[in-house]
């Protein structure tokens, strides 16, 4: 496929990078066209789905399956991309998961690859759901907000549930986009019908700073008049009141420390180690001498 | 609780991680292991919790195996988050009945 910079209103806005870096996902229900999802379920029957090296810049991936290259060109997509590790991601891997029907348990929780000490830097996973998931076919299970948790892999295993995770239920087309660090297992599927999902991992390669379209950065980026305002939280779309809404499974005790560590990335993204939200870290960072 | 014979039960454990070190606040996560074979528990197979609290669950016959110590926050990573912090395993002993 061939990676040209798209418009700048298929980009991602501010608000869809700030609860990106609150939860760690977006997701855009039924976005892909159906003369893609057909195309490529056809060609999972024909197993001819064929990975690259990692390390493959992405635009010159899937020649040889062009519906995956048309998704990835299509402009929300790309915009998408782009905003998210650059212009020019490389190929990290891709999977073509199948669950079988009638299965009797599910994938357990965990996070991909091996623990990862990145804390500005991060990989995206797109997850491609070309037909129809219904409830009994379980579906991808995510764990809204576990991105910055650094543990290492299936170690999470014995958390079997925890209060608000997700499971992709979706019509056909959907795409998911996750941080790396997402908490995730595929789910039980319990229908008699196969299930299907593409995952592609993208690695960025220029620094992640102001890729998104940020004509609304200075709007969003309000902060609070005072500590515990309370006219702070009813405004739900500025980026500091994104960034203190705790997921429901947050420890009491972490869900500050959770905004502290939505508040280094958004720094990172925004290029600004100023930024800060109900001075959690500038407080901490007065040190007179 | 006088048991005849160990070989007549089965354990079952209970896992649940609670909102804070305090037994009586908010389930966050839960997970269930049955060793008597008669249901069986996986990832993702429940949306709501079993029990409110650590406390609602002893009320309802789950004896605490064990809790979380509480652990300094290591040096230079005070602000990282990792596994949940607050893990009370219960358990259950429970007739088994092979038929």
């Amino acid at each position: 496929m061939k990676n040209n910079s798209v418009r700048r209103t298929d980009l991602l806005s501010t608000g869809d990078m700030a609860r990106f870096v609150a939860r760690g996902f977006l997701r855009f229900d039924g976005l892909i066209p159906d003369e893609i999802n057909r195309d490529f379920l056809e060609r999972i029957m024909r197993d001819e789905v064929r990975s690259h090296p990692p390390g493959t810049p992405l635009a010159e991936c899937y020649a040889t399956c062009p519906p995956i290259g048309a998704l990835l060109r299509l402009p929300k997509v790309a915009g998408m991309i782009q905003s998210l590790v650059g212009l020019n991601p490389l190929f990290d891997h891709h999977a073509v998961h199948h669950c079988p029907p009638h299965q009797a348990r599910a994938q357990d929780t965990h996070a991909d690859s091996i623990v990862d000490v990145r804390s500005t830097a991060f990989d995206i996973q797109l997850m491609y759901y070309p037909h129809e998931v219904t409830a009994s076919m379980g579906g991808t299970r995510y764990i809204p907000g576990s991105h910055f948790r650094r543990i290492n892999e299936m170690a999470i295993a014995r958390y079997q549930n925890i209060a608000g995770q997700q499971h992709v239920v979706c019509p056909a087309g959907t795409l998911l986009i996750m941080h790396h660090g997402i908490w995730h297992g595929g789910g039980c599927n319990r229908s008699g019908e196969s299930r299907y999902m593409l995952k592609i991992r993208l690695n960025p390669t220029c620094r992640q700073v102001r890729l998104w379209n940020t004509d609304d950065l200075a709007a969003l980026s309000v902060g609070p008049a005072a500590i515990f305002d309370p006219d702070a939280y009813r405004h739900q779309d500025r980026i500091q009141t994104l960034f203190e809404r705790p997921e429901k499974w947050f420890p009491m005790d972490e869900s500050r420390l959770e905004t502290v560590n939505r508040i280094r990335l958004w720094r990172a993204l925004i290029d600004d180690p100023e930024f800060d939200s109900h001075y959690w870290l500038s407080r901490l960072e007065n040190q007179p001498e | 609780m006088i048991i005849e014979s160990h070989a007549d039960y089965r354990q079952q454990i209970l896992m649940l991680y609670t909102r804070s070190s305090a037994l009586d606040s908010e389930v966050v996560a839960w997970a269930m292991y049955d060793g008597t074979g008669a249901t069986t528990h996986y990832a993702g197979d429940q949306d709501a919790v079993p029990y409110s609290t650590g406390l609602d669950a002893m009320q309802a016959g789950w004896r605490v195996l064990q809790v979380s110590q509480l652990n300094p926050p290591y040096p230079s990573a005070e602000y990282q988050t990792s596994y949940l912090p607050f893990e009370v395993m219960l358990e259950k002993w429970v007739k088994f009945d092979e038929k």
